[in-house]
This record gives C-alpha cells, structure tokens and sequence, in this order.
C-alpha cells in the first residue's frame, strides 16, 4: 500500500514540480522569454522583456528607490489614474450623460447594480489622487528634481496636474445632482469674466463691429464652456465626452512623455557621483 | 469650554489664521533643529492637528461640517501634507549638518550609490504600495458612501454654493479679487508661474538632495504659495465659509440670515473723501469718449499710479538700492529677473490686499465699473 502511496505521490508531483513543469510547456515559455529571476542574468531579462516593468531600468541607484526621497507619490498618482480608467469604464456601462437618465442611473448604481462600490471608488480615487498629485509636486520641488536636466519634465508634470484637475472638475458634473449642477456653475461663472471674451469680462464692451457685441451671453467663453447659457444639458454632454475621451487621450500622451523623460533625464534625481557633494 | 471654543472661532478668522499659519511656517522652518530632531516636539507637532480633529469631533457643529463626505479627503490632506512638509525638513536638516562638516549628504553615501536590481527590490516596493492604497480605498469606500443629493435643479440655488474643493482656495480669493482676476488671470498665472520655475531657479545646487540651508528663499516662497494660499485657503473655503460665503467658527452653526455690514470702500473714497473731502470728477453723462477717460483717469489715478508704480517702478527700484536684488540682476539677466520680478509682485499682492481689506476695508485699488475692470 505504501509502495502504492509513494509511486502515486511520485506520479502526482508537489506543487514545486507543477510549477516546474509548467514553465516547460510551450505556451509559458512564449510568454516568458527568461527563467525565473534569482540570478543577475534573468533579473535583467525580466524586466527588460516584459513591456511594462521595462517602464524601468534594469538596475538603479539605491537612493532613488526609497521611499523616504521619492514618497512613492508619483507612483501612487499613476496607479490611481489606473484605478479610475478600470472603475471609469465600468461606470460607463451603467451611465447615460442625458438629463433624463443621469441621476436615476446614479441611484441604479448605488442601489441595485452588483458592482455597488464602483462609484465609490471612482469618486474617492479621484480626490485622493489630487491629494498625492499634489504632494508629488512638493517632493519633487523640495528635492529641486525640477533643475537640469529635468525643467522639461517639471513643466509636462504640471501639465498633467491641470489635467488631473480638468478629469474631476469634469467628472463631477457626471452625477447630476444639486451639488454637481451648482458646483460647475459656480466654477463655470469664472468664465464670464474672461477679460475680452466674456459678457462681465473687462473690456469685452470693446469686442464689438459697430453697434453689434461680438461677446454676449449667447457667444462668450462661459458659452463654448457649457454648450448653452446655463449648465444644462449641453453642458452635461460636453462634460462627458471630455471626461471620458477628450482629457484621458491628451493625459496619456503626456504621462507617456513624462515616464519617457524621467529614464531620459537619467532616472530618478540624486546628488551625483563625483559632484562637490559626493566627495 | 465655551469661552475655549469662543476664542478659537475667533481665532480661526480669515485675518487671523492665514497670520497664524505664516507665522507657523515661519517657526517651523527658524526652529528647524528642534522641530525635526527633538522628539517631544516633533511628536506633539504631528499629533496636535490629530488631536484638535479628535476633540473637536465632539462638538455638534464642528461634526456637522467635518462628517461631508467630500470634506474627509481635506482633513487627511492637512495631515499628510503637515507630515510630509516636517519629513522633508528633517532630512534637510541633517544633510545641511553633513554638508557644514564637509561630508557627503546622506543621498550621496557610498552604498546609496551603489546600483542594485529593479527586479525584486523595487517592484515589490511598487506591490506592497499598490496593495496599501487599493486596501486603503476600499475600505474608505465601503464606510463613507459617495454623496448623491436631489436631483439638479437650475431654478434652486442652494447656499451656499460652493466649487469642487480643489477649487475653494480661488473661490476664497474672490472675496478679495474680481471674478476675472480670481476666477481668470490668477490660476492662469499660477499655471504659468509653476511652468517657469526651473528656467527662472538658477541656483544650481540643492538638485537631487533634500536641504533648506542652499535654497532658503526658494524653498520659503514656494511653502508660501503652497501652504498659506492653496491649502489654507482650500480649509478656508471648504470648512469656514458658509451660508453667502460668511465666515462662520468651527463651533458655529451656519446661520443662513447672518449679515455682515458691507463696509469697504475705494482708493479713490479715501482719496476724494478722506483725503480732499471733494466729491469725485465725473463727466457729464453726454460727453465725449475723451472727456469722459479723463474724468475716469482723473478719479482713478491714484490706484492706477500705485499699480504701476507696483510692476513698472519696483523692480529696477530694487536693482538700485538693495544689494540683494543687484546681485540676483547681475546673475540672472534682464529677462529672466524681469519675469521672476513680475511673478513674485504678482503673488505679493495677495498679502497686500488681504491686509489692505483687514486693515482699513480697502475694496478696489482701481475701480472702473464703466469697463467692468476693478483691481
Ligand atoms: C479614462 C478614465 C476615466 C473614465 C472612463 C471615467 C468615467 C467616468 C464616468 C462614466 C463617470 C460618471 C459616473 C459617476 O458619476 O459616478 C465619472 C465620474 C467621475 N469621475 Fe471619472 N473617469 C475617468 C477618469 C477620471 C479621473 C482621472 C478623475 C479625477 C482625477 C475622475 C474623476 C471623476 C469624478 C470626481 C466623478 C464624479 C463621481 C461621482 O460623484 O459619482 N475620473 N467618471
Ligand atoms: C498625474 C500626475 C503625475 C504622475 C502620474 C506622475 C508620475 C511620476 C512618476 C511615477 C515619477 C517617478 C518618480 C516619483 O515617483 O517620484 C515622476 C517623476 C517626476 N515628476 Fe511626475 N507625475 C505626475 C505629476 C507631476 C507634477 C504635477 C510635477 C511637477 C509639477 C511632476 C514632475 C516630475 C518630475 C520633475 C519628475 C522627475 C523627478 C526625479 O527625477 O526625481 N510630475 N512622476
């Protein structure tokens, strides 16, 4: 029996020999173009195969790794914008941006559909990733990582931070309740005080052939901003199509530029070997 | 208890808590050694808000406010960036020893230098980080459910009415600054004004270290704008400002029907009133466009001399006679310290108004409603 029980456990395997077979078979090893990463050789390869851990280097310095310089905020930042195109989508599953459909729709979300948190998530991922964006920007200007080489990335950082602010501002319009409706209001009024391109604008008097005003409440910048005089349901659309195309397609090509310059600037900033400092 | 929390709302009023923060960053950053190295103090630092946040909690009004679901992300904001701002200083403080010592700063130790694998170290780093925030945030979502009121409704204004929280430092600044200036030119400028940091910072060291000692000023302006006029004033604005955007205490309740005397007035008031005790030139209502701008210039003139005299004058002012500003001209050149000059006067003139109003209720330095322009 315990012959039996022996050649049968031989036959069976232990889970580190399934593993073992499995990185044999054909399918692993199209997938994985390394063995696995316990030596310098296949460390290097790890990263330098798989299309996103090759965001990084192969190796680094120590210092530009810790979490007490960098914060980990912008990181953090990057994972949450992930976190909100996942949870964004699934929203827009359930979500009409029509006045109709708007706010029951949002009821339906929290009430009956089976991903309940989604909106949750979606929302606080949101305020939460303004909070590490800016923290992100004091680190990075406290350890003056904004000097040369990298001026450039510091102005495409903030850049990404108007957009980060352009998604929430958009987004919360999204849920059509009173506090979005007023919310926008309030911050589209701004608009009409565009100097020259707004009705209460100084010198928008000026903007005008003849007797005939070029800018009225029915052509300026608070207009082209909400697709109609108030916020309605022009504004609603508008807001949508930006929200869920128009700033996620200009953010991504300017996150790619930013992690592109980060390696280019040569990676994560540090006091330099053989500067005055290093000694 | 009452009278505590009398003098706290007192406390917490516009004039006196944006005073109250700079001048808290100003002891923070003077006290440096003992804030980061002495441990009692550091601790009692980083604990009062907490605490403060914990008692307060107990009283019915400051609950009322503080339990918005929208509000939370602020109080943690406060927190981290209170604890951020301290960590960083730490680590300047002992680089700034280290360099007086002639030492390398920590970031330039040997080992630090030393070049390892992304692959495990950094990304299980990245992992653990990624697991700490998604936990993070679904468990904040299953507690605090995201707020839904009813329905919009463009005929039922609600008050107050208030922009999205990232925006209530701007909302705050158009008590002191006209829609085109706070709502417009200001976050235009501050967009600007970020973008042109690297190119106007020439100082070439402190870059890739943590240090106070080699970027004094610049680290002190930047703190500045960041946390007297972003965060404070987001609070400001998202804690203390209620029903016609009154200043209420965090003990107070929003009494929608409290009125505050309107009091302020012109530069112009104080200079034809006060000063001359003559009414203001005005030209007739038929006359011609010419006349009429000299009536305006005439009336305006002293706001408009000030203004100008601010951004034009100023600056070479300073070249001339303080030694500080020559030597930053001579190191920097025409352009560059022409823009950093006109940034900085633009940012100087938030405290400028803010006491102007505090002071003596100043409203408008220019005031020409005929154009719908008032500075
Ligand atoms: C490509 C990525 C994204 C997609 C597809 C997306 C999609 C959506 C959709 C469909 C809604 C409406 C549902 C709702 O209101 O709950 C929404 C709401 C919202 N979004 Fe996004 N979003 C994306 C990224 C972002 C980002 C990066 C931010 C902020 C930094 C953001 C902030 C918000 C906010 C604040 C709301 C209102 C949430 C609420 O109260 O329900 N979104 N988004
Ligand atoms: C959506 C927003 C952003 C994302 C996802 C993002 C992401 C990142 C990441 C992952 C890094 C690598 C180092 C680190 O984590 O600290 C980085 C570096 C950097 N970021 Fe950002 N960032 C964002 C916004 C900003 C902003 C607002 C600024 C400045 C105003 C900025 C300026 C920089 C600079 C200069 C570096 C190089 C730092 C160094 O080499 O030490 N970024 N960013």
């Amino acid at each position: 029996m315990s012959g039996f029980g022996q050649r049968l456990k031989d036959k069976i395997g232990s889970p580190s020999q399934w593993f073992g077979d499995l990185t044999r078979t054909p399918v692993w090893k199209s997938l994985f173009r390394h063995k696995l990463p316990t030596d310098p050789k296949n460390r290097a390869l790890v990263v330098l195969t798989n299309v996103f851990l090759h965001l990084h280097p192969l190796r680094m310095r120590k210092q530009g790794m810790r979490i007490s310089y960098t914060w980990c905020m912008g990181g953090i930042s990057f994972f949450l914008f992930l976190s909100l195109t996942v949870t964004g989508i699934l929203l827009m599953f359930y979500y009409r941006p029509t006045a109709q459909h708007a706010y029951p729709d949002m009821l339906d979300l929290m009430e009956s559909a089976s991903l309940g948190l989604m909106r949750e998530m979606h929302r606080w991922a949101a305020h939460l990733m303004i909070i590490t964006v800016w923290l992100h920007m004091l680190r990075v200007f406290l350890t003056g990582s904004y000097k040369p080489p990298r001026e450039f990335n510091w102005v495409v950082g903030v850049l990404l931070m108007v957009l980060t602010l352009l998604f929430s501002f958009t987004g919360y319009l999204l849920p059509w309740d009173q506090l979005a409706m007023w919310a926008v209001t309030v911050g589209s009024n701004m608009a009409r005080a565009t100097p020259l391109m707004g009705v209460e604008g100084p010198g928008a008097q000026l903007m005008a052939i003849g007797d005939v005003p070029l800018i009225t409440a029915g052509s300026d910048m608070r207009f082209v901003l909400l697709a109609g005089r108030f916020v309605g349901e022009g504004a609603l659309l508008r807001f949508y199509v930006l929200h869920c195309l128009g700033i996620p397609f200009i953010f991504v090509i300017l996150l790619s530029t930013h992690f592109w310059r980060v390696r280019r600037d040569g990676g994560i900033s540090g006091p330099g070997k053989g500067g005055r400092l290093a000694l | 208890m009452e009278t505590i929390k009398h003098v706290i709302n007192t406390l917490f009023a516009p004039q006196y808590l944006v005073t109250l923060v700079i001048i808290g960053l100003f002891l923070f950053y003077r006290y440096r050694r003992v804030v980061t190295q002495n441990k009692l103090v550091a601790y009692s630092i980083l604990a009062a808000p907490v605490v403060f946040f914990a008692v307060s909690t107990l009283d019915p009004n400051f609950w009322v406010q503080f339990k918005r679901p929208d509000n939370v992300p602020i109080a943690g904001m406060m927190l981290l960036v209170l604890f951020f701002t301290w960590l960083a200083l730490k680590k300047a403080v002992q680089n700034d020893d280290r360099i007086r010592d002639g030492r390398p700063v920590a970031e330039a130790e040997p080992e630090e230098e030393e070049k390892v694998f992304i692959w495990p170290d950094l990304v299980y780093t990245e992992l653990i980080c990624l697991l700490l925030v998604s936990i993070l945030l679904t468990v904040w979502s299953i507690v605090i459910p995201a707020p839904l009121e009813e329905p919009a409704n463009p005929q039922l204004t609600p008050n107050p009415s208030k922009a999205p929280w990232y925006f209530l430092g701007l909302q705050e600044i158009l008590v002191y600054f006209d829609p085109w200036l706070a709502g417009v030119v200001i976050p235009t400028f501050i967009v600007i004004g970020l973008m042109a940091i690297p190119y106007i910072d020439t100082n070439p060291k402190g870059n890739g270290y943590y240090t106070f000692e080699e970027r004094r000023s610049e680290i002190l302006l930047f703190q500045f704008g960041f946390i007297v006029l972003w965060v404070t004033l987001i609070v400001l604005g998202t804690f203390l400002r209620g029903p016609n955007w009154n200043f209420f205490g965090p003990f107070e309740t929003w009494d929608p029907h409290k009125v505050e005397a309107l009091k302020n007035v012109n530069l112009s008031d104080y200079y034809y009133y006060w000063l001359l005790d003559q009414p203001k030139p005005e030209a007739p209502p038929d006359a011609d466009v010419i006349t009429q701008l000299w009536a305006i210039f005439r009336r305006e003139f002293v706001g408009i001399f000030l203004v100008l005299g601010y951004f034009l004058a100023l600056p070479p002012a300073l070249v001339i006679f303080s030694k500080f500003f020559r030597k930053m001209f001579i190191k920097m050149g025409f352009m560059r310290y022409m823009v950093m000059t006109f940034l900085l006067l633009s940012m100087g003139l938030f405290p400028i108004k803010m006491i102007a109003r505090w002071t003596v209720n100043l409203k408008y330095f220019i005031s020409i409603p005929e154009w719908l322009l008032n500075f």
